[in-house]
């Protein structure tokens, strides 16, 4: 993406295409001689799964809209005329709703990969606040797709959330009856829900484009933390990187189908095959797994702005981590404390999930609380002191040290090749 | 001297981090010990036994014979109050269902009256069912039903057996991920049909309503028990009790609710075995890949 492509063409057409749109270069450059830390680990294959993941969303989206009828008095008839007089219409659907479950665990852990190995430290903030984006975008997008199926837990579960806006001091009803285009949810807000879920993926599509240029200016970290040195750090991304990523996918892809094909209702709410009726409550309203954390984090506290406030706050902390770490070491392996704080957030942020599907009530918002309290502290007082206090092992003097060990390791120290100066 | 400091500080923060993880983990088993205590009882009363369905598992398919019993329990006891309305007469005789022949579905089929029309004259008529005809519901509306059934309608069967589950708890929901249990729907009709029982002395159970250990919103439900052992006749020997006759039924439903299931396990299969094979092709290619550099 930078500097002179080496790319040639061999062919004719290539090369009067290159001439005049050097998009065949942009590729090269990009993913074939693109250089990648040679020591990367599988947990490096999920940004490649994610790009597969929106690819795959988008395409089984666009058929199942083909058949989908955004009305309320047809919307659940119609998902279901999918499951069972569409060719192949249960597969895409399942393939949908699963793949949005699958979406989140890949981007969860690709999340939390960065957080271990300190992938959001300079010079990669930019490209982390852009993964971010990416994140809130897609949670808006999973929660409407949520809601087009019109069964009880797409109605509830809209009701519920479009309905802590009204938390907002004075304007607060007004911007609800705004949402919603009406005084309740209703065929307006499922229009719009509709309308909203087919264009945010394309949003997502577009950010990603600029997270990957991000990624392609610095490259990426690696499991030491250690910057490129020179280019025996590095080997090209084809074939090395294709290869590891593609297995990382097809492996992916065996969790993905065992979902699809033999649970594939496994990740969703028995409720959400009821038809949507608004004067019947379900017994408990409950977001989708992947809303959990978030949901408990709402309901611990007593106040319902409050409640909000800390939502919000618990992701838009996230977006300020490069800052809250005062560290200068970026991979947790050379951090032996904050390797142990990081699990227990991980730890932490299960137990919110799990305390998020119980029903708030006695020591299950007790437990909420103190998960809650424990998760801010994380980000707001441990990440900065532990920067302060803590003290890194000794780092490899370069990435192809830390592979072949010192001996092997005859880098020239003075000529310090970068990829992005390549 | 600042080390020290640093790592006593570090120290009591790990400490002081595992000590909230520990007092979590004894907050929530606690709450639920609470609950036990509370007067308000987990429904349902008990939990559904489960069942070892045909169609559970990698190569779990429908059984014919069991979804054309389950059909005719249906159709001559669930279909009196009970709609239907996401199945046609053209659906018994799919693949993968309960394998009716063309013939035997339009038999089937003409044996209901349908309202059709306006015809030429602008009157509506009645007509003897096609295969393309939804399954007629048992009232005209959902206020007929309503008032039929002491007020509450009975709701339809089309896709009871995914719209019910009794929650699994942990470990369960874990587990159930590596055993593929997704038969909790079936599983819990047949507890609700077969858990009608007579109410422990001091239970009082409200009028118009039938004691139910197997009910998952309270232990009392409205439906009067449906079943009762010889109601049924079938004609393929197997025994007419309220127990087989349950079971045949919720097999049925689970059909209705996923008349694909056959399809979905049998391509499961070979997706999935495909891509076991494609990873293994994958894991030498990468491995003869990466044999030309050390790492």
């Amino acid at each position: 993406m930078s500097g002179p492509s080496t790319y040639q063409p061999q062919n004719g057409f290539l090369k009067w295409f290159e001439s005049r749109l050097p998009l065949g270069g942009l590729i090269h450059s990009s993913f074939i001689v693109f250089p990648n830390p040679r020591n990367l680990n599988y947990w490096w294959t999920f940004g490649g799964i994610l790009a597969f993941m929106l690819v795959a969303q988008i395409l089984t989206g666009v058929v199942l809209v083909m058949h989908y009828t955004p009305h309320t008095s047809l919307a659940f008839t119609s998902v279901e005329g999918i499951m069972r007089d569409v060719n192949y219409g249960w597969l895409l659907r399942y393939l949908h709703a699963n793949g949005a479950s699958m979406f989140f665990i890949a981007v969860y852990i690709h999340i939390f990969r960065g957080l271990y190995y300190g992938s959001y430290k300079a010079p990669r903030e930019v490209l982390w606040i852009l993964g971010m984006i990416i994140f809130l975008l897609m949670m808006a997008t999973g929660f409407m797709g949520y809601v087009l199926p019109w069964g009880q837990m797409s109605f509830w579960g809209a009701t519920v959330i479009t309905n802590l806006f009204s938390a907002i001091p004075i304007v607060g009803e007004t911007i609800v009856t705004w949402l919603w285009g009406g005084f309740a949810v209703d065929n307006p807000t499922l229009n719009r829900f509709f309308s909203l879920h087919y264009l945010l993926p394309f949003m997502i599509a577009g950010v990603v484009v600029l997270h990957i240029w991000a990624l392609h200016v610095p490259g990426s970290n690696n499991p030491t933390g250690v910057s490129v040195k020179s280019s025996q750090d590095t080997l090209p991304f084809h074939p090395y990187f294709t290869v590891k990523d593609a297995l990382g996918l097809v492996v992916f892809l065996i969790v993905f189908m065992w979902f699809v094909f033999y649970l594939p209702n496994f990740m969703g709410h028995a409720d959400n095959y009821i038809p949507a009726d608004p004067l019947v409550t379900p017994a408990h309203i409950v977001p989708e797994w992947y809303f959990l954390p978030f949901y408990a984090i709402l309901r611990s506290v007593p106040d319902k702005l409050g409640g909000v406030i800390a939502m919000f706050g618990a992701i838009a902390v996230l977006f300020v981590v490069p800052w809250l770490d005062t560290s200068k070491v970026r991979s947790a392996n050379f951090r032996p404390l904050y390797r142990q704080f990081f699990w227990i957030l991980v730890l932490v942020s299960i137990g919110l999930g799990y305390l998020g599907s119980r029903p708030a009530e006695g020591g299950y918002v007790i437990a909420s609380r103190i998960l809650t309290i424990y998760y801010f502290a994380h980000f707001l007082v441990i990440l900065p002191l532990l920067g302060l206090f803590e003290k890194p092992k000794p780092l490899p003097a370069s990435i192809t040290e830390s592979v072949l060990g010192k001996g092997a390791a005859n880098v020239t120290a003075g000529a310090p090749a970068a990829p992005q100066t390549k | 001297m600042m080390k020290t400091l640093s790592e006593k500080i570090a120290r009591f923060g790990l400490a002081f981090a595992l000590s909230v993880a520990s007092a979590t983990l004894v907050a929530a088993p606690a709450s639920a010990a609470e609950e036990g205590a509370q007067a308000t009882p987990h429904y349902p009363l008990v939990k559904p036994p489960q069942e070892p369905w045909s169609f559970a598992g990698v190569f779990g398919r429908f059984d014919t014979a069991q979804l054309q019993r389950g059909y005719q329990v249906y159709k001559e006891v669930c279909a009196a109050c009970h709609s239907m309305d996401l199945m046609s007469f053209r659906n018994l005789a799919q693949p993968g269902g309960p394998h009716f022949t063309e013939a035997q579905a339009k038999t089937v089929a003409e044996s209901f009256q349908v309202q059709d029309g306006p015809n030429d004259e602008g009157d509506m008529f009645e007509r003897p069912a096609r295969l393309s005809d939804r399954f007629p519901a048992p009232f005209p509306n959902h206020q007929a039903a309503a008032a039929a059934n002491n007020g509450k309608a009975p709701p339809d069967l089309s896709l009871m057996a995914k719209a019910r589950a009794v929650e699994r708890g942990f470990p369960w929901f874990v587990l159930d991920i590596f055993t593929q249990y997704q038969e909790g729907g079936p599983d819990y009709i047949h507890g609700l049909l077969t858990g009608y029982k007579e109410p422990p002395a001091g239970t009082e159970v409200g009028p118009g309503l039938h004691y139910n250990v197997g009910f998952a919103s309270g232990s009392a439900i409205a439906m009067a028990p449906p079943l009762s052992d010889g109601q049924v006749t079938y004609s393929d020997g197997s025994p007419e009790t309220v127990d087989q006759y349950s079971r045949d039924v919720s097999a049925f439903l689970m059909w209705t609710a996923e008349p694909h299931l056959d399809a979905r396990k049998r391509i499961g299969f070979q997706v999935i075995l495909f891509l076991i094979v494609f990873a293994g092709l994958l894991y030498f290619a990468k491995k003869k890949i990466w044999a030309r550099v050390a790492h």
